[in-house]
């Protein structure tokens, strides 16, 4: 009905190789490519525009944490933190040397995952809950850091204001503009990490998450594979901070604090551990769920409580739904939102035919 | 220089003092871990919401003391059984992130029932102790800390005792030791569970209440949680004793070096030091002082 995968009969390696080999999942990708280039862009108004630039950012950062853990599982609670130092890379270029986005953006995702390896380094010995910890403790020091050297984060209130990215003469000053410059880094973010993961490099990571004895058996150099995981997790949380930052219009730390690095985690578990698509559900997720909380409470808590204890309770169920929805997902469904879209898809995949 | 040397001294009394009271709320982190392979991310919500019920319980229901803190307790126990049954049974066996995200989950959702439930300000917590610190030459002593330490310290012989001598300590040990034969030995493992999970409702609210009247009761109370990682870290994730020796490190580590540091730096050292010597801690000894090692087979 939908589509039907016999005939397709591969020829060449190209062929073989091919992200998308059959017909329909190509269709569908020029099908994404459409609405989410020309209808949601031209058809929405800046404030949804707005948010959908925040679901950008946060896709680009839970695609780096899955490669960290769901795909290499090493589990890190230190996400927020490498955003952050991306972040203010790129924020001290942009105001000292007045460089140009390209540069500042490369050298805000180096310079994470350059931290990002010196704080992944205990992961050489330690492991599970251990490097939960350790990488928790990178994420307070970092903080710690940042808050308290004055010559990075520029002051007391910790705070840079970064002028709006240009390409050629053209100031990107409207959330439309924006919305095309994250998308692109969201295409080539997802294009990267596709690859990277069917790569021998991914291959490798995989091994490690399942046993990382045995892979250091077969001869993969667990010591180089694990600091090359927290480097590109960390290159892709830098990215995400300079994009943050860009789209913000300013760098402050109280964006990168631990919550961010649960919320990152939240994403990855929602979503699927070591699922590609499954980072960009959770992160469209994560990301809708308090705003749609504060539209439903807004338009129908009124009906329930009074206004005043709506106000209330607003932050209050979000933070309880976000801790439920974790605790649903961990239980019921541990692959998350990829799994459900897997079976919904499976479903249609053979009907009418389901034996 | 009998100045710089009584101030070194106050920040050392302080600091073990706070170390002791460090080490209560480690201690709830340490009984499941070692009892249930199971890390509680959630410990310091837990001490917020036994400090807010023994809160809410005196200040909103009038109800005295003794029946505030019964409450608290059994309020805690109750709550111990019921999260086994309903979360943690059905992690079991389950990768370590699974946990580990589950108690971020139920850290989540105690923030949010705690003050939409029992109220958002801050509520003061007040026991029949004396406010007046006891001064002893230089020293400076809180009759609320002392009393912290030496709960802390009942605590840790009770437990000593409770895991070498009794019937259900020996059990406790051995499902820690290897689940599967432990069943095979008769032991209801799930009821063990449950009861560690009770344990650490009992330490975490004596732990709400004492810091609950140190700090006063709100949801910043939960941020004393933040403080087990480095306590348990160095003491060793499944060692008693070492929940109370890592709690003193901290609590004098945070206390000398922000009495020194802090001038200079401008303040936040108290949080910071101890997570420092926690990365210094797992580079050197990864399992902790009293940690047992772990010994991998494929």
């Amino acid at each position: 009905m939908i589509h039907r995968e016999c005939g397709v009969l591969k020829t060449s390696y190209e062929a073989d190789m091919a992200l998308y080999p059959l017909p329909i999942a190509r269709w569908a990708l020029a099908g994404l490519a459409v609405i989410f280039l020309g209808i949601v862009p031209l058809g929405l108004d800046e404030y949804f525009l707005s948010v959908a630039n925040l679901v950008s950012v946060a896709i680009v950062g839970a695609l780096g944490l899955n490669i960290l853990v769901g795909y290499t599982g090493q589990v890190s609670i230190g996400h927020g933190a490498f955003m952050s130092v991306g972040a203010y890379t790129a924020a001290n270029l942009a105001n000292r040397l007045g460089s140009p986005w390209p540069v500042n953006l490369l050298a805000g995702g180096l310079m994470a995952a350059a931290v990002g390896v010196v704080v992944g380094t205990p992961s050489l010995r330690i492991k599970g809950l251990y490097l939960a910890i350790a990488t928790l403790a990178g994420q307070f020091i970092i903080e710690w850091i940042i808050n308290h050297v004055t010559f990075i984060s520029g002051g007391v209130q910790a705070s840079i204001e970064v002028a709006r990215p240009q390409i050629g003469s053209m100031v990107l000053s409207s959330q439309r503009d924006m919305y095309y410059f994250l998308i692109f880094f969201v295409v080539v973010a997802t294009l990267g990490a596709l690859n990277l993961v069917r790569s021998r490099v991914g291959r490798a990571f995989i091994a490690i998450r399942d046993q990382d004895i045995a892979a250091e058996i077969i001869g993969i150099n667990i010591f180089r594979y694990k600091l090359l995981a927290f480097a590109i997790s960390s290159f892709y949380a830098g990215v995400s901070g300079v994009l943050y930052t860009y789209f913000l219009g300013i760098a402050n730390y109280e964006q990168f604090q631990l919550g961010v690095s649960v919320d990152y985690l939240a994403m990855i578990i929602i979503g699927g551990l070591g699922s590609i698509q499954g980072s960009v559900f959770g992160a469209i997720f994560i990301t809708l769920l308090p705003i749609v909380i504060r539209r439903m409470m807004e338009s129908f808590g009124g009906v329930f409580f009074e206004p005043q204890t709506v106000l209330n309770l607003i932050p209050n169920l979000r933070v309880m739904l976000f801790g439920a929805l974790i605790i649903f997902f961990l239980i019921v469904e541990p692959e998350g939102l990829n799994r459900l879209w897997r079976n919904i898809r499976n479903y249609f995949r053979i009907w009418p035919f389901a034996y | 220089m009998p100045d710089d040397l009584g101030f070194f001294f106050l920040l050392l009394s302080n600091g073990i003092l706070i170390g002791l009271m460090y080490a209560l709320i480690a201690l709830g982190f340490v009984l499941v871990y070692k009892a249930t392979d199971a890390v509680n991310f959630a410990q310091g919500e837990f001490v917020m919401i036994s400090g807010l019920v023994v809160a809410a319980a005196l200040d909103v229901w009038g109800a005295p003391l003794w029946v505030a803190i019964l409450l608290g307790l059994a309020s805690m126990v109750a709550f111990g059984f019921l999260l086994e049954r309903v979360m943690l049974r059905r992690l079991i066996g389950r990768p370590v992130i699974a946990v580990v995200m589950a108690t971020i989950g139920l850290a989540s959702i105690l923030r949010g029932v705690g003050p939409s439930t029992l109220g958002a300000g801050t509520r003061t917590l007040p026991l029949p102790i004396p406010d007046e610190p006891i001064v002893l030459g230089p020293l400076f002593i809180p009759p609320i800390q002392l009393l912290g330490g030496v709960v802390s310290l009942l605590f840790l012989g009770g437990f000593t005792w409770f895991f070498l001598k009794s019937r259900k300590g020996i059990a406790m040990r051995a499902i820690a030791d290897n689940q599967q034969v432990a069943m095979a030995m008769g032991i209801n493992v799930e009821r063990y569970f449950g009861l560690a999970w009770a344990m650490t409702g009992v330490v975490s609210a004596l732990g709400g209440i004492v810091w609950g009247n140190l700090l006063g009761v709100d949801i910043n109370l939960s941020l004393v949680g933040l403080k087990v990682f480095p306590v348990v870290i160095l003491g060793g994730l499944d060692s008693i004793p070492g929940a109370v020796i890592g709690g003193l490190i901290v609590g004098l580590v945070e206390n000398v070096t922000a009495g020194y540091v802090d001038p200079y730096v401008g303040g936040g050292t108290k949080d910071f030091a101890p997570y420092v010597l926690m990365i210094l801690a797992l580079m050197i000894r990864p399992y902790g002082i009293f940690g047992k090692k772990i010994i991998e087979r494929i």
